[in-house]
């Protein structure tokens, strides 16, 4: 291996320009499409920016997801110290990920998914009903973009939604970047603690939901500890919250600032074309933008370079989906274009699982709320957006609206 | 044209079925690709490339009905 003293090796993640808070950070796209990058922990794993790349070394068998193992880059010392208190499917390879795995996809399939419609339709409703009644401005982050997954996501899990204060708080410090040992070891113990009763009480007293599903079928079999159910349960929260409650504000303000891509959404009813903006946000924003994270297990040949067994991969998805080869004119935001091969879920066997309640929740919103509040502007300067550069899903802290 | 799944690499994405719902359904239980028609129609063909080359398990496979296999 090539001796570069880890001093020249550019740190990851990289800082965005100011101004251009939906692109990636530029100093992404000087690098090689495979080059080394230094971490927070010194290391200098390998980073893959084009998409043809990613998708090969996330559909590659040769790669592994498991965070116990030498040379895994982890994000931050509190994700790397969370390891030692036990794993999920996210972060195990197969056999036993499919085998977990397989435990909850039943309930993202998309037939499934598709008769929650009218359930969530209602959700969105009842929201834009109580912005419309409401004060203005209104930081549309509190008052829609958070509480609208989250409530799904609580219906479908079966977690009282009336406790979002305690699982949205510890959810937001686990995915922050500069999270400490001590705080993300706490924010994991009490999730952790905090499902592990509501397992307890779907074993005494189940409800038609997932992790009822989860107790009946596989803990009270002896399948699953119960510690095994909460882990997952926490892992759900935590997708289920962070992930789409940041596309809609984040998507939110990229139509804003794209007035034109706007107007198209607004003025439309046909499905199709909504659901396409949705893959094209998805893509344009790329807000899982820390990384996905791999290490070799065997050696790879990838664009003239080797990857060493033990070598730390990150799949830096937000320059993939801004690959030329991939989407002509990729820097532009066009909700007509075919976005689906974006990376904005992953690839290979860990693609996320909850994609399919994600795009129907994103579609009803970006379908329902730009309609109905046809004056939706910012209520400040762009400027004074509070982005969340600090956290390993971008999006923004908070999004004041007048209509 | 000549599809093949593989289920037990499916990861159920719902990719193929949002592609080209004719050709693809999921297992009630656990979300795994059942296929419904494993000759499709013409018409049906590029839906089915579509939905083989979004698969993130890479688990669909489109061959010719002589059995080569073009993707």
């Amino acid at each position: 291996m090539a001796t570069i003293p880890a001093s020249a090796v550019p740190e990851y993640p990289m800082a965005r320009a100011s101004g251009c808070p939906f692109d990636p950070p530029p100093a992404l796209r000087t690098l090689a499409p495979v080059s080394r990058i230094r971490l927070w922990d010194g290391s200098t794993p390998w980073l893959i920016t084009r998409h043809a790349d990613t998708r090969a070394i996330l559909a590659d068998p040769r790669v592994s997801a498991d965070v116990r193992r030498a040379g895994y880059p982890h994000v931050s010392a509190g994700a790397a110290a969370r390891r030692t208190r036990g794993s999920t499917f996210i972060s195990m390879d197969d056999p036993d990920h499919a085998r977990l795995r397989r435990m909850v996809t039943g309930t993202f399939a998309i037939r499934r998914v598709e008769a929650l419609r009218p359930a969530i339709q209602r959700i969105v409703d009842d929201r834009i009903d109580a912005l419309l009644a409401g004060p203005r401005p209104v930081d549309l982050v509190q008052a829609f973009a958070l509480p609208v997954p989250s409530m799904v996501i609580c219906d479908v899990l079966g977690v009282p939604y009336v406790d979002h204060d305690f699982f949205q708080r510890r959810a937001r410090v686990l995915v922050s970047r500069d999270q400490t040992v001590e705080r993300a070891i706490a924010a994991q113990d009490e999730l952790t603690e905090y499902l592990d009763g509501i397992i307890a009480g779907k074993l005494a007293e189940p409800a038609d939901d997932l992790l009822s599903k989860l107790a009946g079928e596989h803990v009270a079999t002896g399948e699953l500890s119960r510690r095994e159910a909460a882990l997952m349960a926490v892992l759900l929260v935590i997708a289920g919250h962070e992930t789409t409650a940041n596309m809609i504000a984040l998507g939110t303000l990229a139509l804003l600032e794209h007035p034109d891509q706007l107007a198209a959404l607004r003025d439309t009813d046909d499905p199709a074309l909504i659901a396409g903006a949705v893959e094209e946000l998805l893509r344009y924003l790329t807000i899982t933008h820390s990384g996905r994270r791999r290490v070799a297990l065997q050696a790879i040949e990838i664009d003239g370079q080797t990857i060493h067994p033990g070598d730390g991969i990150i799949l830096a998805g937000e320059a993939a989906n801004r690959d030329a080869d991939a989407f002509p004119d990729a820097d532009r935001l066009d909700v007509h274009r075919d976005a689906r091969a974006h990376l904005a879920f992953g690839f290979g066997v860990h693609a996320c699982l909850g994609q399919p309640l994600a795009r129907v929740e994103l579609q009803i919103v970006y379908g329902t709320l730009y309609r109905r509040m046809p004056g939706l502007r910012l209520a400040a300067p762009l400027e004074e957006i509070p982005f969340k550069h600090d956290s390993n899903v971008y999006g923004v802290y908070e999004l004041p609206v007048t209509f | 044209m000549r599809v093949i799944v593989d289920q037990s690499r499916c990861v159920a994405s719902g990719q193929c079925v949002l592609a080209a719902g004719a050709v693809f359904d999921q297992r009630e239980e656990d979300g795994t690709v059942l296929l419904l028609d494993a000759s499709p129609p013409p018409e049906l063909h590029d839906a089915v490339r579509r939905a083989a080359a979004l698969c993130p398990a890479r688990a669909i496979t489109v061959g010719t009905s002589a059995g080569a296999l073009d993707t």
